[in-house]
Order: structure tokens, then sequence, then C-alpha cells
């Protein structure tokens, strides 16, 4: 059997290691152990996470692929810096629960981390293994591993340990990954702590943006059980700005500290002719309906309805835009275009999710972008009017610039359009904050500790960084509450 | 949170009020604002009903709504006692409330509820208020006493002539902003097709028109974009820069269309709205 030769491989390579003769060739020459996914016909049906995870013996044979550098180059590449390279040695030698107490050292959710990050830019880029096979692709699948340990633990999981009561009031507004980080380590520092969110269910882009099939929602989940039972008081329905201002909760309900972690909510739209036709969805509101109002069980138990497009276009090349393609699959469009206006190599998904994407039958449109959206008598879209681009000079950000190529125009056959081109940063509590200072784009502006302008009121994740991602969110999020924590205790003793 | 209902009465046939606990919007809202309430926490759709009033010290909230699809439905059977899924809010820009004048307060339909609280201010800030209310039929016909009680003119019309006189609110309308001095503000809010053409009307007069929109929309917070609108050739996101907006700048045929989204519902709609389209339309 396929698995017993593995087990012998294995043990083959921890008996040389233990002598003493395990050599970087033959770490070299242990093949990346792929990841098992659903099927792809099967799972263009299913909300069902596609990736499945490593099983042990896998893992264990993945992070006998690491060196072990002296240097790591892969913790610079994390923005948390997780001690990787420790962390990878102890699933080599099958110490699962020492792996995940280093990695939560530094990230409250590997879980989240493992499955979404985009490694190849970030720790894996970084990769010995992968420079020396000039390819990220051949790295130590450091995500992956991070995510086995973390889904073995997850069946089980403790709730850390609380110091006893400050008496301090912290207030955490937004239940993204930064909030959740933010509202752990106050709360472990014995600080009472509320988080405040809009929605019904907490959790941020995580439930409703990010689908079922990539990150399950029981995951988040867990996450928000855990700080539930470590005390922190979680508020849904509660819009910071209008059912009470910053203010009113600093000056009137108490609280000493203010966390605002409200991400970046303001779906960008490309203002061409034909954007309120009906069938032309900001991918916000197309995954907001299909995850967190489960709108593909319209009428079978959930009450929001979609429109399921039979063609769809799908207009970015970020997470976003694959996300709200492979939901379209998943909603049984016959034909999802993603039309991205760069070259594939420029897309900023992640490359997993490119890949997954393809599998599934979405069909990449490179060098192309709309011009206008064809509607019907009725207002309905009718099809995309495009144009071929080509690559020119490189600008501003470096990557070469799409160029229109004259007299190119065509129209893809389409009755449904998303936009996935970004998002801004919600105005709702620039308006409703005076004091609070932002930057043009509406960014809040804070310290290197994420301090904001008004004093006790602390921000981080998309709302400062513009859209970015989890990790850096929690990053974020760890040292605002540092900062915080650090500020009460002054205060106390002041 | 458990946000109960504690009154319950039926206004029409298919118009019901109910008094909801909700104490930190009861405190918080201003004419003009809404929320988002859900029926069912853990499956219902979420829809925005306007504050149609509010006891800040009792922590209730004022709802008026009309019972048009699943979810008003599954409202109007919730008995006293019983609860709503959730209530998130208030939303949305309050009214710009100060002392116009005269203010013509124009309600169709369901459109009275949200009018209400409105007028309300506008009259507390001392304004004189005169309410134009109309509707298919009389028993459509709601909250005409609280109007009465607090305006200083009030004209109602029907289509069919069964209450008041038999009009569209357009022709009152017409005869109010020809008078000398003319009005200083209107305030008309009711379906679409409504306000479409009472804000032809007063742009013939130069009457500044203040519009409500009822834009279909899932988060109420201006994060999804479902709720766009152009007004005077922009963007804008009925639930974060409306639900008011200036009636000559609002682009209202484009948002009649994108309120067909879900064709289901744009049946519905159509059926109600018909017979003013083409009553209106033929003048
Ligand atoms: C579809 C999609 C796919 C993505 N894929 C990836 C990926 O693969 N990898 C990756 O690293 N990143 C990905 N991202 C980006 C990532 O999700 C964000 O960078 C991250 O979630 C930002 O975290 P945050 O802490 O700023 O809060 P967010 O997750 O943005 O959550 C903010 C929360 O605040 C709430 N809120 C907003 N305003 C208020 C208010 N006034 N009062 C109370 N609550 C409020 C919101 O409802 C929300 O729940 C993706 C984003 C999207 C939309
Ligand atoms: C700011 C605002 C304030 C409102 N205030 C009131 C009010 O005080 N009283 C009242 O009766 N109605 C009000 N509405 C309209 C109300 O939201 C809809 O009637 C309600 O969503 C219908 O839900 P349903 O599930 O019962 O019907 P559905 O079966 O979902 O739809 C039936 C009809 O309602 C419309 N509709 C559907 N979904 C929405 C939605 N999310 N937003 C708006 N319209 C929708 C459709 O066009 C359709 O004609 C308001 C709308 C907005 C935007
Ligand atoms: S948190 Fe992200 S960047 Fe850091 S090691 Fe894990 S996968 Fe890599
Ligand atoms: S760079 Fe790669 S090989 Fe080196 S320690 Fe990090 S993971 Fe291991
Ligand atoms: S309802 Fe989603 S942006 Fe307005």
């Amino acid at each position: 059997m396929i698995v017993d030769s593995q087990e012998r491989y294995l043990q083959e390579l921890l008996d040389k290691q233990a002598r003493g003769e395990l050599k970087a060739k033959d770490r070299y020459a242990i093949p990346p152990q792929d990841m098992p996914v659903q099927d792809g016909v099967e799972r263009r049906s299913n909300m069902s996470e596609v990736a499945l995870g490593y099983t042990a013996l896998q893992a264990r044979l993945e992070a006998m692929r690491c060196l072990g550098c002296a240097n790591a180059p892969c913790v610079e590449g994390c923005p948390v810096r997780i001690r990787i390279k420790d962390f990878v040695a102890e699933i080599a030698a099958g110490r699962f629960d020492h792996a995940l107490a280093i990695i939560k050292e530094n990230s409250l959710l590997p879980a989240v981390c493992g499955r979404v990050c985009p490694q190849e830019v970030q720790c894996q880029e970084r990769c010995t293994v992968g420079k020396k096979f000039k390819d990220p692709n051949m790295s130590v699948s450091i995500g992956r591993l991070e995510r086995f340990v973390a889904d073995l633990a997850s069946a089980g999981g403790q709730t850390p340990q609380v110091a006893p009561s400050t008496g301090k009031k912290v207030a955490v507004i937004g239940s993204g990954p930064g909030g959740i980080v933010v509202a752990a380590d106050t709360r472990r520092a014995g600080h009472e702590v509320t988080m405040f969110e809009a929605f019904h269910k907490p959790g941020g882009v995580k439930v409703y943006g990010i689908p079922e099939f990539r990150l399950p929602k029981k995951i988040v989940q867990e996450e928000i059980d855990v700080l539930e039972k470590m005390g922190v008081k979680i508020v849904c329905n509660y819009i910071v700005g209008r059912t009470r201002t910053i203010e009113q909760l600093m000056q009137e309900d108490g609280f000493d500290a203010v966390y605002v972690g409200v991400g970046a909510g303001l779906p960008k739209f490309m203002n061409i002719e034909g954007e309120y036709l009906v069938g032309v969805y900001s991918a916000n509101e197309y995954l907001t309906r299909t995850n967190l109002m489960k709108a593909y069980a319209f009428g079978q138990g959930a009450d929001t309805p979609i429109a399921a497009g039979k063609k769809v276009a799908v207009l970015g090349g970020g997470n976003v835009a694959m996300d709200a393609a492979r939901m379209a699959v998943r909603l049984g469009a016959e034909k999802v275009y993603l039309v991205y206006r760069r070259s594939e190599v420029e897309m900023p998904a992640r490359i997993e999710e490119v890949h997954h994407a393809k599998e599934e039958g979405v069909i990449f449109c490179t060098l192309q972008n709309p011009q206008r959206i064809l509607g019907s008598e009725d207002g309905h879209v009718v099809g995309m009017e495009c144009l071929r681009y080509e690559l020119g000079e490189p600008d501003e950000s470096g990557r070469r610039r799409p160029v229109a190529i004259k007299g190119s125009a065509f129209v893809l056959d389409v009755d449904t359009v998303i936009v996935a081109i970004g998002n801004g940063p919600n105005p709702l509590i620039e308006q409703t904050t005076p004091g609070l200072e932002f930057n043009k784009w509406g960014n809040i502006v804070v310290d290197e500790g994420c301090r904001t302008s008004m004093k006790g009121v602390y921000a981080g994740g998309d709302i400062v960084l513009g859209a970015a991602t989890i990790i850096l969110a929690m990053g974020q999020g760890r040292i605002a509450a540092k900062a915080i924590n650090a500020d009460l205790a002054a205060k106390k003793l002041s | 949170m458990l946000y109960r209902i504690v009154a319950h009465k039926q206004l029409s046939d298919n118009v019901f009020q109910i008094d909801v606990d909700a104490p930190l919007v009861a405190r918080a809202r201003k004419a003009g604002q809404f929320v988002i309430v859900s029926s069912d926490a853990a499956s219902g759709e979420r829809i925005p009903l306007t504050v149609a009033g509010a006891d800040p010290e009792a922590g209730t909230i004022r709802l008026i709504f009309q019972r048009v699809g699943k979810t008003t439905a599954a409202m109007a059977d919730i008995p006293v006692g019983g609860a709503l899924g959730y209530v998130a809010g208030p939303l949305g820009r309050p009214t710009h409330i100060e002392k116009f004048g005269t203010v013509v307060c124009v309600g169709g339909g369901i459109g009275n509820a949200p009018l209400l609280a409105i007028a309300t201010a506008m009259k507390e800030a001392g304004n004189r208020v005169i309410t134009i209310l109309g509707a298919r039929t009389q028993e459509l016909v709601i909250l005409e006493d609280e109007f009465a009680g607090l305006s200083d003119d009030i004209i109602v019309v029907t289509d069919d002539g069964s209450h008041g006189r038999k009009a569209l609110v357009t022709e009152p309308l017409k005869e109010i902003c020809s008078r000398d001095p003319r009005p200083n503000l209107a305030v008309v809010i009711g379906p679409t097709i409504m306000m479409k053409f009472c804000c032809e009307v007063t742009k013939q007069f130069e009457v500044p028109t203040q519009v409500s929109l009822n834009t279909i929309m899932v988060d109420g917070t201006g994060m999804c974009g479902g709720c766009r609108v152009e007004v005077g050739g922009k963007t804008k996101f009925v639930c974060v820069d409306g639900p008011e907006f200036d009636g000559h700048q609002v682009n209202f045929d484009q948002m009649m269309r994108r309120m067909t989204a879900y064709k289901e519902l744009e049946k519905r709609e159509m059926e109600q709205y018909q017979k003013h389209r083409c009553k209106i339309g033929l003048k």
C-alpha cells in the first residue's frame, strides 16, 4: 500500500536524522505533499470546503522538507513573525501540540491563516526550499502545516486564562479578525470587554464575505465561542456611530478604551454606463446574500433571494473576485467569466484560489476590461461590451500598465455582472466621530501603537490599512491590544 | 437582547402597527431614520422599516408596515409577547428639520408611516404643515387622525372617491403650489411612481422637495451597494447617504427598474402601482 511505503519513507528519514546523517539533498528529494481536495466536478454543486487538509503522515513528510535554516528567512515574510522553523520541526517530530503552542504565541487564529493567508507572497515567498527550485510553489507548505495542527486541536481547544478583573472597560467595534484579537488580548489582561457588531452574526468578512467552501463558518464560530467563554460580551445589531457614538461609549457608558476595527466595507464601482441595471451586483452584495443570508437555500429555509445568473461576468482579479466567481459556479451558472484588465501574473489573488477557480471551470478573460454594460428594455443586463488590452510601460505600482487596443471592442454575452474591484473605507465612523483623524482616502491615521488622534481610541485592520489581509488585521489587533493594556495599566497607576 | 412586541394593531387590511422593545434605538432615533429588522434571526431576510415613532422612556419603537411579502407577513403574525429576530439601527441620516415656513407633506399608501414622524418634527419646529394623504381606496388611508391632529390643513384623496376627494395627490399638490406665497418645502413619501410625478409638479413651481427612497437593502450600513441610486448624476447609497434626497435630482426611472430585481416581487410591485401609473400618466 502507498501509505505503508510512505510511512516507511518517513521512518527512514527520521532514522537518518537521528543518526545525524540527513542531508539537505535528502530533504530536497522529498516530494512536496499535495493537499487532498474535493473533486473538481463534484464541488461545483456543493458549498463544502474544497481543500481537505493533510493527513498526519503527509504533514510530517512535508515538515521534513524544511531545512531549518539558521536565519529562517520565512519568519521575516510572516507579518506576525510566527517561529516557523520551530513549529515545523515539532510537526516533523510528531509533537503536534507543541507545534500549535508555538504558533499560538503569535497567531490566535491559525486555522484561519493556514487557509487564507496569501502565503506565496509572505512566508513561503522567502523559503529557501522554494528559492532552491526557483519556484515558490516548491516552498515548504507552511500554511497547510499551520492548518493541519490547528484543525487537530480545534476539536478540543482550551479557553485561555483571564487575569483578575481590573475594573477597566474596553469596547471593540467590529468583530473581524482584528477585533477578535483585541478582544481576546485585552480580556486576558483582566479588562471587561464588549464587542459591538453591526450585523446579526459576528465574524466580519470571514462570515459575510469569504465563502464556506474556502473557510468553513464553523471555524469562525469556534473563535467566537472561545471569546464568549473568556467572558467577552458580544453585542450584535449595534451600529457604532448610529446606535451609540464613540463619544457616548466613552463619556456616558464608561468605556476606558475603544478599538475601531470596522473594516473596509464600501464597494467601489467602475462608474461605467449600465451599472444600475438589474443583474449588476457588488461582490459584497453577491457574497453577503449567499454567505451570510444563505440565498442559495432561498425558499428552503432562507428568505433572502438572489438572481442566479446563467452567464456571469466577474470583474477583478483578487480574492474577492475569485470567491464571487466560484460562488456563481455553485449557484448553477453555466458560464462564469473572470474579466481582468492585466495578465494572470499580476492577479493579486492567492495562487491556490486561481488554480481552484480554473479547475471549477471559471473562464479567465485577462487583458480585457468592460466599457459599458448593455441592458434590455426593462433594465436587465443582456451583455457587456469589453475592450482588449496589452501591457505597456510599468506604472506607479511597478506593474505594467494595461493599454486598450483600438478597435478591439466586443460583446460578452452575460446576464449578470459582479463588480469586485475593491472596497474603500466605510464613512460612518468618520461622519459621526468629530476629532478622529482620517487621511484623504478615509482611512484612520494611527501611530506605531495603533493609537488614533483621539485619546483612548485605537484602530486597526482594513479601516487603517485599506483593504488588506486577515493576518495584517490580526497583527494590528495584537499591537493595539498591547497599547491598550499598557495605557490602561499606566492610567491605573497615575 | 429580546426584541419583544409589546403592542400590536391592525390599521387596515394589510397594514399593521407594532411597538417593539428596542431601548437603544428608541433613545437614539431621529425623524427620518429607519431600522433593519428580521422576523427570524436564523434565516430571515433583513428588511428596512422606518421608525414611525418612539417612546424613549418605555424603550419601545413604533413600526408601521404593509404586508407585502414573506417577512412582513411573518411579522404581522407575531402576537404581543412574541419577539422579532432582531432590530438594528437607527440607520440613515435624520431629516433636516428647521423652521422653513410652510411645509406641504404628501403621503401615499404606507408612505404615511415614515411621513408622520417627519410631519410631527416639522410642526414642532414651528412650521405650518399642510398634509395631503392619498390612497387607492378608503380603507387604505392610514394614520389620518394623527395627521389631522398635527396639520394646519389636511386634504385626503382616493383613486375611487370612496373617501375625501376623488383625485390623485398630484392634483391638490398642484393647487397648493400655485398659491401665493408658495410653500417653502415639500416632503413626499410614497410609491416611487407617486414621488416621481409629485416631483414633476413641484419642480414646475420651484418648490424644493424632499423624498424618502425605499430601495432594496441588505445590510443598511453602506457595505453592499445594493441600495444605490443615481442622484444628480452621482452614485448614492440610500442607506448611508439617504434615505432622503432632493427629489428633483433623483433618477426615478432607473430606481423603479432596479426595484424590480427579484422577479416574484416585480409582479406584485407592478400590480400595486400599475393603476396609479396609468392614471397619472394620462394627465
Ligand atoms: C470576499 C473576500 C475575500 C477575502 N479573501 C481573503 C483571503 O483569502 N486572505 C486574506 O488574508 N484576506 C482576505 N480578504 C480580506 C480580509 O477579509 C480583510 O482584510 C480582513 O477581514 C480585515 O479585518 P478587519 O479586522 O479590518 O475587520 P473585517 O473583517 O473587515 O470586519 C469588520 C466588521 O466590523 C463591522 N462593522 C462595520 N462598521 C461597524 C459599525 N459602525 N459598528 C459596528 N460594527 C461595524 C462589520 O459588519 C464587520 O463585521 C478577503 C476579503 C473579502 C471581502
Ligand atoms: C429606508 C426604507 C424605509 C422603509 N420603511 C417602510 C415602512 O415604514 N413601512 C413599510 O411597510 N415598508 C417600508 N419600506 C419597504 C419595506 O422594506 C419592504 O416592503 C419590505 O422589505 C418587504 O419585505 P417582505 O419580505 O415582506 O416582502 P418581499 O417579498 O421581500 O417583497 C415584496 C415587495 O417589497 C419590495 N422589497 C423587497 N425587499 C425589499 C427591501 N429589502 N427593501 C425595500 N423594499 C423591498 C419589493 O420591491 C416588493 O415589491 C421601507 C424601505 C426602505 C428602503
Ligand atoms: S500566519 Fe500567514 S504568513 Fe504567517 S506563517 Fe502563517 S501562513 Fe505564513
Ligand atoms: S525558509 Fe523554508 S526551509 Fe528555511 S526554515 Fe523557513 S520554512 Fe524551513
Ligand atoms: S443596503 Fe447595503 S449599501 Fe445600502
